[in-house]
């Protein structure tokens, strides 16, 4: 890879300073930026470490919502007590992201801010409908957030801070995993709360995690497995590659929603 | 160019870096502790796994900056002064968990890693815990035997039998 200074930033404000710098990029983990910093498919001047950062690790439940600290690692998060009881099908995808060693160093706001289309974390975020904030003060609704493949509403320079995911009712996520990278070939994340139902696609899209409307309204006037039988998702959006036909991907997506729905309880 | 301080092994470690120098360079190529493998690169293979305050990473997808203050354990590290295999090495001795030894050290560090969190793994968790770590010699039957026998002695119960 080529080379970067290397910023180890004390506070938040400190790190937001730092990323004034051109070409600065943060890191936190790195389990995503190290293999494309080594493909050099990125060549930022200077790296700005947030993992250090107390003030950005953490998770804990605030009334009907838990808050979850961008700098948590996946590990924390699968661990956690306050997430295994509020939310267990977001414990439960945290815990099965890569490896044991690959998540004792990814952490959540790294996932969110990359928003790969086939990462886990953006499906609970727009499923489970929560609000991520930055550095700038800004609190945006997931469904605001996540823009397209690798493109969010971030502005330059803005870091996640914080991601607060609404508990619901019940959810699950399911992941048909594409065996050598252990990313989803198809995930999906079904959230339901007392005003209806949400559902979150990933690893399937052309435009990136996306919500599944029609399965939604079906399941909000009858949450039961029943009630998406039959149905398909649209496979003009969906991602044809080595791994998979958009038909293929499609049928996943019907066989993982009704499975998710059927955990559901 | 980063200057860290880091443990490894138990000894204080003092070096200036560049930002790049992932942490599975500083080991191999600056300390000497060759242990630790290179094998995909890619962090799929988990050749490079090391301890990073007690907890498995994979050295080459960690920058050695970001190790500053941290306590590194490396497979050079984890048996005895006089050369005696730990737990886990023994068992992986015993019970044929290796045959070419290039995925080892990451077998170990990782299997020690699974023991910390879970003392009572079954052959299920072993197996999915192993998920990032690739060994293409063995087909994984002794490797998963070897964390088994591990585990029990290191409850203290009897050994299970090698075959």
């Amino acid at each position: 890879m080529y080379n970067f200074d290397y910023l180890r930033p004390a506070s938040l404000a400190e790190a937001v300073e730092a990323m004034k710098g051109e070409d600065a990029q943060a890191i936190s983990g790195g389990q995503t930026l190290i293999p494309t910093l080594k493909a050099r498919l990125a060549s930022p001047s200077v790296l700005v470490d947030l993992s250090g950062l107390a003030e950005l690790k953490g998770v804990s439940r605030e009334g009907d919502k838990l808050a979850i600290g961008a700098a948590t690692r996946h590990a924390d998060v699968a661990g956690s007590e306050a997430v295994r009881s509020a939310i267990p099908a977001l414990a439960a995808l945290a815990g099965n992201i890569g490896d044991p060693a690959v998540r004792n160093r990814g952490t959540l706001g790294g996932s969110v801010a990359n928003n790969d289309p086939a990462a886990c974390y953006p499906s609970a975020a727009l499923a489970l409908g929560a609000t991520i904030h930055t550095s700038a003060g800004r609190a945006i609704a997931a469904d605001d957030f996540f823009l397209g493949m690798f493109e969010t509403a971030l502005e330059e320079g803005e870091l996640v801070t914080r991601v607060d995911f609404p508990i619901p009712t019940a959810a699950n996520y399911q992941k048909f995993e594409q065996p050598a990278s252990r990313f989803a070939l198809v995930g999906v994340f079904v959230a339901r709360f007392p005003g209806g139902a949400r559902v979150a696609i990933t690893g399937a899209c052309e435009g990136g995690v996306s919500r599944w409307d029609a399965a939604e309204a079906a399941l909000s006037s009858d949450f039961s497995a029943g009630a998406v039988t039959g149905m398909a998702f649209p496979a003009d959006a969906l991602i044809g590659d080595i791994h998979g036909t958009p038909a293929y991907r499609a049928n996943l997506i019907g066989v993982l929603t009704r499975r998710a729905v059927q955990a559901c309880g | 160019m980063p200057g860290i301080k880091l443990t490894v092994n138990g000894k204080t470690v003092e070096k200036t870096v560049e930002g790049r120098t992932l942490l599975v360079q500083l080991l191999r190529e600056e300390l000497g502790l060759t242990g630790t493998h290179v094998g995909c690169d890619t962090s799929q293979c988990g050749a490079c796994l090391v301890h990073v305050n007690g907890e498995s990473v994979k050295s080459c997808t960690m920058l050695a900056a970001a190790a500053e203050g941290a306590e590194i354990t490396t497979i050079e590290g984890v048996s005895s002064r006089d050369g005696t295999l730990n737990v886990v090495q023994a068992a992986f001795q015993e019970h044929h968990g290796l045959q070419c030894g290039f995925c080892t050290p990451g077998m170990v560090m990782s299997i020690t890693d699974l023991l910390r969190v879970n003392a009572s793994p079954s052959e299920t968790e072993v197996r999915e815990w192993l998920e990032g770590n690739i060994c293409r010699c063995t087909g994984y039957h002794n490797i998963v035997k070897a964390a088994l026998s591990a585990a029990e002695t290191l409850r203290g119960a009897q050994p299970v039998a090698a075959e």
